[in-house]
């Protein structure tokens, strides 16, 4: 996969980080935090080869 | 009463001559005839059938009795473990130009292509009899001398806790057997393996296509595994792969037709289908069945309804008609708000979507708005009585795996969001 513009998001209700906004394979998408989701998982795989680096939320 | 009887030696009853058959009669009609091929044709017949054994199904015919189905084995419901066997399901779309690695298609299908040539995947529209759709895989650029790490193979992923009935690891662990139909132009050999993700261990084995363009169906059993347990938990613990070429790194082994510990040089060792090495290459492939136990049965057709469903627990979308942002239906779009008066910039919501069906884990959201080609990670704002925006800002959160909420920072003077989705939850 190819990550860029990874960004966590917080929830909509609570003011807690819930997400990685992400650009993967060309198409923005909203990734959960959990480990069992393919996409975090290649985020984190990613992260800890120092491909990419994930933008703290607004 | 008279008695035909000999006494300590055998009684020959002789019809001699060709044609002639022994008859036996009671009240002058003929009762039981025994032919000359030994076939012993009786009006009726009493006994228990005790010693009657190995009896061929093409010879139980007629109305079968009751019968108690507690005694009846290798006989259940739900045989096959494989979803979307048979291709139907396609909620993605139906074709994939030079398809880009680790791509899901059909649905629940994943190919993997990594550097070994360029591919169109089509949900094909034929199928040997009884089969509407088959998976297609045709070569558009040629790579007839992969290099070491290239390959080019089929996935599908299983949870552990849907193999649990597989008794893995256990002393009474179960075979499994894969049925499935391939047609191609290319002849050979192809390889087909079991990965154990939770133990990293595999079971492979070869299967032949003969004939060139003609639908032929494969069997293949692979011995239980009383070594390394699945996982009872809805990660990935088993997938099944169908490897169509490589590079020497995955092919400088030998096929492994025991378990063992998973080996890269193995996976593709008994492979010569080489389908990467012409332009004139396809192969299509579906009825797709892996079962528990030695021997293959027919195909378990489900409803479209019900394969849709188990589709959905990995993948779902609003799309009608495949998801793509050059899809421009509005049909399905969800619509959130949209009052004809109180219009804002900023903040706009809330929009929430519960799933046709729960997801395996949390799925990944795509939001697409309502232009034209559309604009992903976006949505359009809208007031009833005036021009949408689209490409606004769109917020997705509080997602679970039944249902996820979104609003709309953007700046055009609104009211209400509109947008679809495409959920993914696969493994």
């Amino acid at each position: 996969m190819i990550i860029t513009n990874a960004k966590y998001f917080k929830s909509v209700i609570f003011d807690t980080v819930v997400g990685i906004e992400a650009t993967i394979d060309g198409v923005e998408m909203s990734v959960p935090l959990d480990t069992n989701n393919r996409h975090y998982f290649e985020i984190l795989k990613q992260v800890d080869e120092g491909t990419i680096t994930i933008a703290e939320a607004d | 009463m008279s008695t035909l009887k000999s006494s300590a030696e055998d009684l020959t009853l002789n019809a001699d001559g060709s044609g002639n058959d022994i008859i036996f009669q009671s009240n002058g009609s003929n009762v039981a005839t025994l032919d000359q091929a030994g076939l012993l044709t009786a009006t009726t017949f009493a006994g228990s059938a005790a010693s009657l054994t190995a009896i061929p199904a093409a010879n139980i015919t007629g109305t079968l009795p009751a019968i108690d189905g507690s005694s009846l084995t290798g006989i259940a419901g739900r045989r096959n473990m494989i979803i979307n066997g048979d291709m139907r399901v396609s909620q993605r779309g139906t074709s994939w130009a030079a398809i880009a690695n680790a791509t899901y298609t059909l649905d629940h299908w994943e190919l993997y292509n990594n550097g070994i040539g360029a591919y169109t995947v089509t949900q094909d529209s034929t199928g040997p009899t009884g089969f509407a759709n088959s998976f297609k895989i045709d070569c558009t650029t040629a790579d007839a001398s992969p290099t070491g790490s290239d390959y080019l193979l089929l996935y599908q992923r299983f949870e552990g806790q849907d193999l649990q009935l597989l008794k893995k690891g256990t002393a009474s662990a179960e075979s499994v057997t894969l049925s499935f139909w391939v047609k191609s132009n290319k002849t050979g050999n192809g390889q087909v393996n079991l990965q154990d993700m939770d133990n990293t261990r595999m079971i492979g084995n070869t299967y032949t296509i003969s004939s060139a363009d003609t639908w032929e169906q494969k069997t293949i059993t692979f011995a239980g595994d009383t070594t390394g347990a699945f996982n009872d938990d809805n990660g990935e613990s088993l997938k099944i792969e169908w490897w169509f070429d490589s590079g020497s790194s995955y092919a400088s082994g030998s096929t492994p037709t025991s378990w063992e510990a998973a080996a890269s040089t193995d996976r593709n060792a008994g492979g010569t289908l080489a389908l990467a090495d012409s332009t004139s290459n396809y192969i299509n492939i579906t009825g797709v069945q892996l079962e528990v136990g030695t021997a293959a049965t027919d195909f378990e057709y489900r409803s479209y309804g019900e394969e849709l469903a188990l589709c959905q627990r990995y993948f779902e979308t609003s799309f009608d008609g495949g998801v793509s942002v050059n899809n421009s239906s509005a049909a399905g779009t969800i619509v959130a708000g949209g009052t004809n008066s109180g219009a804002i910039t900023g903040y706009v919501g809330l929009a929430c979507v519960q799933y046709v069906v729960s997801k395996r884990a949390v799925p990944t959201i795509t939001v697409y708005d309502a232009d034209s080609p559309r604009n992903t990670g976006k949505c359009s704002r809208h007031k009833l009585g005036t021009a949408r925006g689209d490409n606004q800002a769109v917020v997705t959160g509080d997602s679970g795996t039944r249902s996820f909420s979104a609003y709309s920072s953007g700046t055009h003077t609104a009211t209400g969001l509109i947008f679809h989705f495409a959920a993914d939850a696969e493994l």
